[in-house]
């Protein structure tokens, strides 16, 4: 860690232009990282929004703090506008355009215009889907399930599905830039096995953008085609089948799942081995079993329609299948333990996400095995305990991860550093308010309460009652970064090259780094996280 | 004197975009990239053919009379246009690539005559199916799914007529989403021979002319599959 | 600054490498002699068989262009793991579908 004072450099990619043009138009994968980072974030905080009327409703169980069709709504927007708008583009979008062309010693991804493009089609998608959502919402869930959705639902289904269907290409095009650029524009002498293991992680998530996005787009466009123009995919009473809805549906969704949590793993990798100053253990396992989720993930789609009425013979494959895909998941996890063992641990806020992740992702992932099993899904699914199952992943893996990242690569992308104590305060708030929203989830499930009920028995309150507290607690938990870390890009002390003292090609630029990243092709030569050697010097021209 | 040592040394061709390091590592992220397109496609599209899969092995007779009742004739002739468009399309890479520019473009226009006879052949064939589903009356022979589906037209009634509806619905489905690509590629090639035309590709850069061939020879490979699928199911 | 790019980063395409007009036409006469075998095989009964023998010839088409018109013959081996890649989910996504389909007991609409 470098404890000199510092200053900013004098040229650097937030200096090359101050108009709107110089952002609305840039090409910089730093700046498009950016324009994303302010996209998402207002997207969380409508997805919040909605994540309170929900909590709200569920403070008593007659439901008579609203209608039920203003509940549907609720919630429906809350998924949509998290999954969709949040979770799929966060890490990827901001921390993954940022970063890799840094990590791989590039000066930009292989197509930085499709890259704003990118980012605008992301912005239309969003603005189409919010219309949708503000005149008049959306009441089928986020799941879309026919034949409600294409037959019954007098909610704006088609305008939704079409805003949705136009940021599925954002995604699809982020995938196919980050493919193309991690195969062609490495560094000399950064082979694959020296790639960080954020870049392994984003690379196994681009193949699942590149290859699951388009089955929702038809899907999805199939929906409207049904509610507009009358077809009959999924209309039981011309011989459609529901159900094929739901498995061309999940057929995106179950790996649209692993979007979600495969650049939060990269993200992990790289602070558990920074903050135990050891080498990262099992490497290569890390890197392969990405790889390995996103393949086995395509395989197991149909244990979300378990008791939709799918052939039971069908369901058990799907639920072997399902118990596999685990098992690349608990690979990480023990390597990431071995790191830490006998490690040098240092317990500043990206570390303390990094604890955060693995004990709330063991917990979600290892509640996703019950929910695996046939018979005891028939009595959890559709439950809280499905809800609590998902979050645990979602939140408490996937935004971990993502805070965490933000945090230990804040003072890389705006030249500063954050006040540490905030840091640490906020990540117990939001570790405790995500632990008291979501555990009594999973003993309401247990004990039959069903999702998406805007009413339930008197007996489940209390239980909703902690959890709404907890809903609270972290909604503040999560204010607290938003203050500081835009208080920081005025007033931040300047955090000079490497403040962590890590490893890894982006820590070799200034911070910020200028326009171009590096006015000379670095050329690797050593192994990544050798934390045994001192840390590289910053290459200056 | 960064930039050069960035580039290492090398010439500066007007095309070479500053985050390439040369003009080769440029085409082949170009091609891949393409590629990578084609397989979100592959996919895209794949929904469909699935789609397709499922209800055919459920409702074999209804897809059989649905498909009785398209011209197998004009598929087969509208497969000879789009083969004939993807070898003008593979001709005008090949010039470009020895350096014909005049051929590049004319190649380039007779796959834009190709694919606009293909297209304008599929408007009449919509046509007589959707024609009789509008104004009132009868509605007979219309094949719009829908309240409006003639399903006496196949001489199937029951449940049969809404299995023949699925039919249609994927005939319109398929063939529409693929004419749509090909009314997108369309323009697009237009914008290719235009540049051509102004000398703007060589055999050292001619890349955008081999990413429009790679997109189009895909839209004719899936109305490879299409044509056998619609129109030639148990023809016997 | 010395260029050795990392092996992945190093282009294979070979440059300069033409394949001849002659190709063309003579994938372009198949395609052609295909297509008429493709409406001629739609008049024969193969029993069980007749999905398989239409989609054989249509494979066999998109086969030509793909490795011919779409050059992957002559391309690097990456290019051949993208298209196996988009193949195999699609035919993941068909066989899990009708795995689903074709296990079912009961017919998909009731009767009547």
């Amino acid at each position: 860690m470098t404890s000199e004072r510092q200053t900013l450099p004098e040229e650097h990619y937030l200096k090359a232009g101050w108009d709107l043009k110089s952002w609305l138009l840039t090409t910089d994968h730093k700046r498009i990282g950016l324009l994303y980072l302010v996209s998402i974030t207002f997207m969380f905080a409508i997805g919040s929004l909605y994540a309170g009327i929900v909590r709200f409703n569920l403070l008593v169980p007659d439901g008579s703090q609203m209608s039920a069709e203003a509940y549907n709504k609720a919630f429906t927007g809350h998924g949509v506008v998290m999954v969709f708008f949040f979770l799929i583009p966060s890490i990827p979008a901001t921390l993954g355009n940022f970063l890799i062309p840094l990590m791989i010693g590039a000066k930009d991804l292989a197509f930085p215009r499709i890259n704003l493009l990118s980012w605008y089609i992301y912005v239309v998608g969003a603005a189409l889907t919010m219309w949708a959502l503000v005149t008049g919402g959306l009441d089928t869930g986020w799941t879309f399930y026919t034949p409600y959705s294409t037959a019954l639902s007098e909610s704006n289904v088609e305008l939704a599905a079409i805003g949705i269907f136009i940021a599925g290409f954002s995604s699809i095009l982020t995938g196919l830039n980050f493919i193309v650029t991690i195969h062609k524009m490495r560094a000399p002498g950064l082979s694959w096995f020296r790639l960080p293991l954020f870049v392994w992680a984003h690379y196994a998530t681009s193949i699942i953008q590149v290859l699951g996005t388009p089955v929702i787009a038809i899907t999805i466009l199939l929906v409207a085609l049904e509610r507009i123009f009358h077809f009959g995919f999924f209309d039981p009473n011309r011989g459609g089948d529901p159900i094929l809805f739901q498995h061309l549906f999940w057929f995106y969704s179950h790996p649209a799942v692993y979007i979600m949590i495969l650049p939060s793993m990269g993200v992990i990798s790289e602070i558990v081995t920074c903050f135990s100053r050891k080498r990262i253990f099992g490497y290569s396992f890390i890197a392969m079993s990405s790889l390995a989720i996103a393949a086995l993930g395509f395989l197991v789609w149909a244990h979300h329609l378990f008791v939709s009425g799918m052939s039971v013979y069908s369901a058990m494959v799907f639920s072997a299948l399902s118990f596999l895909v685990a098992v690349p998941s608990a690979i990480k996890t023990f390597n990431w333990t071995a790191t830490l063992y006998r490690g040098s641990v240092k317990w500043d806020t990206p570390m303390i996400y990094v604890f955060c992740f693995i004990g709330l992702f063991l917990i979600g992932g290892l509640t996703g095995l019950f929910l695996a099993s046939l018979g005891v899904d028939v009595h959890l699914t559709d439950t809280y305990f499905v809800v609590a199952h998902f979050h645990y992943i979602m939140v408490g893996g996937a935004i971990m991860g993502y805070l965490g990242g933000l945090h230990f690569w804040w003072p890389k992308i705006t030249g500063r550093k954050y006040v540490e104590a905030w840091g640490k305060v906020s990540s117990l708030l939001v570790f405790v308010g995500f632990n008291l929203t979501f555990f009594p989830q999973f003993v309401l499930g247990y004990l039959g309460m069903p999702r998406r009920y805007h009413a339930y028995p008197e007996e489940f309150q209390i239980l909703n009652v902690l959890s709404t507290a907890g809903a609270t607690i972290l909604g503040f938990g999560y204010l607290f970064p938003f203050s500081y870390l835009t208080h920081s890009v005025f007033r931040g002390e300047p955090a000079g090259d490497n403040p962590w003292g890590a490893k890894g090609l982006e820590w070799t630029t200034q911070s910020p780094p200028t326009t171009h990243n590096f006015d000379l092709i670095p050329v690797v030569t050593e192994e990544p996280y050798d934390y045994a050697s001192p840390p590289k010097e910053a290459a200056r021209v | 004197m960064s930039e050069l040592a960035a580039h290492g040394g090398a010439e500066h061709h007007p095309a070479l975009q500053h985050h390439f390091t040369s003009l080769e590592q440029q085409r082949a992220a170009s091609s891949l990239g393409m590629w990578v397109f084609i397989a979100q496609e592959v996919l895209f599209f794949g929904g469909l053919f699935a789609t397709y899969t499922v209800y055919r092995t459920q409702y074999p007779d209804a897809f059989s009379a649905g498909s009785h009742h398209l011209s197998w004739k004009i598929g087969f002739f509208n497969t000879l246009v789009l083969i004939g468009s993807s070898l003008t399309m593979a001709m005008g890479v090949y010039s470009a690539a020895t350096g014909k520019k005049n051929r590049v473009v004319g190649f380039i226009l007779a796959t834009i005559l190709l694919g606009s006879v293909f297209l304008g052949v599929k408007y009449f064939e919509y046509g007589d199916k959707i024609r009789p589903c509008f104004g009132d009356g009868s509605h007979a022979g219309c094949l719009v799914p829908g309240e409006r589906f003639d399903a006496s037209a196949l001489h199937l009634a029951g449940p049969a007529a809404g299995h023949a509806q699925i039919f249609f619905s994927l005939y319109f489905g398929m063939t529409g989403l693929h004419a749509l690509h090909m009314i997108i590629g369309i323009p697009i090639l237009l914008l290719i021979a235009y540049w051509s035309w102004r000398g703007r590709y060589s055999p050292e850069y001619h890349t955008p002319v081999e990413l429009v061939g790679l997109y189009w020879h895909f839209v004719d490979i899936v109305w490879i599959f299409l044509f056998p699928l619609l129109y030639l199911i148990g023809s016997h | 600054m010395s260029e050795q790019l990392a092996p992945e980063s190093q282009p294979t395409h070979p440059r300069g490498h033409v394949v001849s007009w002659k190709v063309y036409l003579a994938v372009f006469l198949a395609l052609c002699a295909l297509t008429v075998i493709t409406v001629q095989v739609a008049g024969h009964d193969f029993g069980p068989f007749n999905l398989v023998v239409a989609l054989g010839v249509a494979i066999t088409k998109a086969t030509l262009v793909v490795l011919y018109f779409m050059h992957a013959r002559y391309s690097e081996r990456l290019t051949h793991l993208v298209i196996a890649s988009s193949l195999a989910f699609f035919v993941i996504l068909v066989f899990l579908l009708l795995a689903d389909y074709l296990s079912r007991p009961w017919p998909l609409v009731a009767a009547g």
